[in-house]
């Protein structure tokens, strides 16, 4: 698609850098153009127009000027800054973890606007809800399906039976869940308990309300983000940078 | 630079490549200031040559509040005058300049060296943060005034900051986010008018 000199577009800040002495590069996730980078020029200074409508993790309308390299930002409104995030260290974390998961798992300029509604209706659930951990694994679930990597959990990956209520195997290489007898010998599978399977059936399959509906324990929780973790780490051949926050701060929250 | 259409000397090249790594400096203007030095005296050229080398030889980090300097501790830890109950976080050191400029304020300092950044890895262990829980112990220090930038890191990092050190039962309070002096009403968005409203006060 070829576009003109100067467009309009919707976008989510999903990550910024910065460049020179007073510009940023910000990475957006916009519904038509997917992600793309475009120059934020003189937004580290406290005058500039752009400020906080260009701050990360805000959904704004942006005008944009193609340049010779990055496009660059001309005008930005914002639509929904997410301010309910931005005033919690938790949720700014978790909001954080968000985009650099769409940033890991996305090429840039190719249309997605499934992708986008995605995203944006993570951060609306992430400044209402109060349970954070949810929001991040119905997210994980929902955009492993939409890419293509949606987990196989009602057969056996490997032998076709359909799994039975007992302890089964959780295998990112197999792309799903192993029977008893095959995850045996499997030795990159982890085990998973027959609740977390249930859970993430069911949230496969549902919208967010009724997600929320499911009691979660705190270790079926901490089960819950290890599956996910482990796949996503195997399609992605990496560890995301913000988990060690992630990390740090439950940790610390149990100290406390 | 070997690929220039009229062939350059080598040390002429090479410092123009230099200059134009610099901030605010294009091929252009590397190419004037070169130009200049060949033409200057052989001693301005040394005492540029000497300031410049001096910057990371000479200098070192304040082992109380890490500030750059060349002494150490640096003047503001040194003085006397400087409210000692008081200490000024702040993310670079550059960031203590605009500070001092105002001369309102007389207690010392902290640098972070940086800002909570989990996308980029960096936590506090990356910071300078265990170096300010340890000033902390004398119970000397009664305020902690968080200075970070205005956005969404330099939030974070002071809701974490805040989050470790309120216990300790000092006072902990950040500096006023609102709108900027010299910057219309009409271009400030939700957040930095929802904070002004936030810290609006009588006049
Ligand atoms: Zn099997
Ligand atoms: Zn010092």
């Amino acid at each position: 698609m070829t576009l003109p000199r100067v467009y309009q577009t919707e976008a989510i800040i999903i990550k910024r850098i910065k460049l020179g002495e007073a510009d940023r590069i910000l990475t957006l996730y916009t519904p038509e153009l997917g992600k793309l980078k475009a120059v934020a020029k003189g937004t580290r200074r406290p005058q500039s127009k752009l400020g906080g409508h260009v701050e990360l993790l805000t959904h704004s309308r942006l005008m944009l000027a193609r340049g010779r390299n990055l496009d660059i930002i001309t005008q930005a409104q914002t639509i929904n800054n997410f301010l309910i995030i931005k005033d919690d260290l938790e949720l700014i974390s978790r909001g954080l973890y968000i985009a650099e998961l769409v940033d890991a798992f996305t090429g840039e300029r190719i249309e997605d606007r499934r992708l986008f509604d995605l995203v944006l209706d993570a951060l609306k659930q992430l400044s209402q809800a109060s349970d954070c951990e949810l929001v991040l694994r119905y997210f994980e679930l929902h955009l492993l399906d939409h890419l293509g990597y949606r987990p196989q959990l009602q057969r056996c990956t490997e032998c076709n039976l359909p799994l039975k209520p007992e302890t089964n195997f959780f295998s990112p290489n197999h792309g799903g869940v192993l029977c008893h007898n095959c995850g045996f010998h499997e030795p990159a599978a982890r085990p998973i308990s027959l609740n977390a399977l249930k859970v993430l059936r069911l949230w496969q399959n549902c919208d967010y309300a009724n997600a929320r509906r499911v009691k979660i324990s705190p270790e079926l929780a901490v089960e819950l983000e290890q599956v996910m973790r482990e796949n996503i780490k195997y399609l992605l051949e990496k560890q995301l940078k913000s988990t060690a926050w992630l990390d740090k701060l439950k940790r610390e929250i149990q100290q406390a | 630079m070997s690929t220039n259409l009229i062939p350059t000397a080598e040390p002429i090249a090479k410092l123009i490549e230099e200059f134009s790594k610099l901030p605010g400096i294009g091929p252009k203007s590397a190419q004037r200031l070169t130009y200049y030095l060949l033409r200057a005296s052989t001693n301005e050229v040394s005492a540029l040559a000497d300031a410049i080398r001096n910057l990371k030889e000479r200098l070192t980090l304040c082992s109380s509040c890490l500030n750059i300097t060349d002494s150490d501790p640096c003047a503001i830890c040194r003085d006397e005058e400087r409210d000692r109950t008081k200490i000024c976080i702040v993310e670079e050191p550059i960031d203590i300049i605009p500070l001092e400029r105002t001369k309102k304020y007389t207690g010392l300092y902290h640098v972070l060296h940086g800002v909570i950044a989990p996308t980029d890895g960096i936590g506090p262990d990356e910071l300078k943060v265990k170096e300010l829980l340890a000033r902390l112990n004398d119970g000397l220090v009664t305020e902690i005034i968080l200075a970070n930038n205005p956005n969404l890191e330099g939030e974070a990092t002071a809701m974490y900051l805040q989050r470790l050190i309120a216990p300790l039962g000092i006072r902990v309070t950040r500096l006023a986010r609102g709108l900027p002096y010299g910057g219309d009403l009409e271009y400030a968005d939700d957040v930095t008018i929802s904070r002004a409203l936030e810290g609006r006060q009588e006049i």
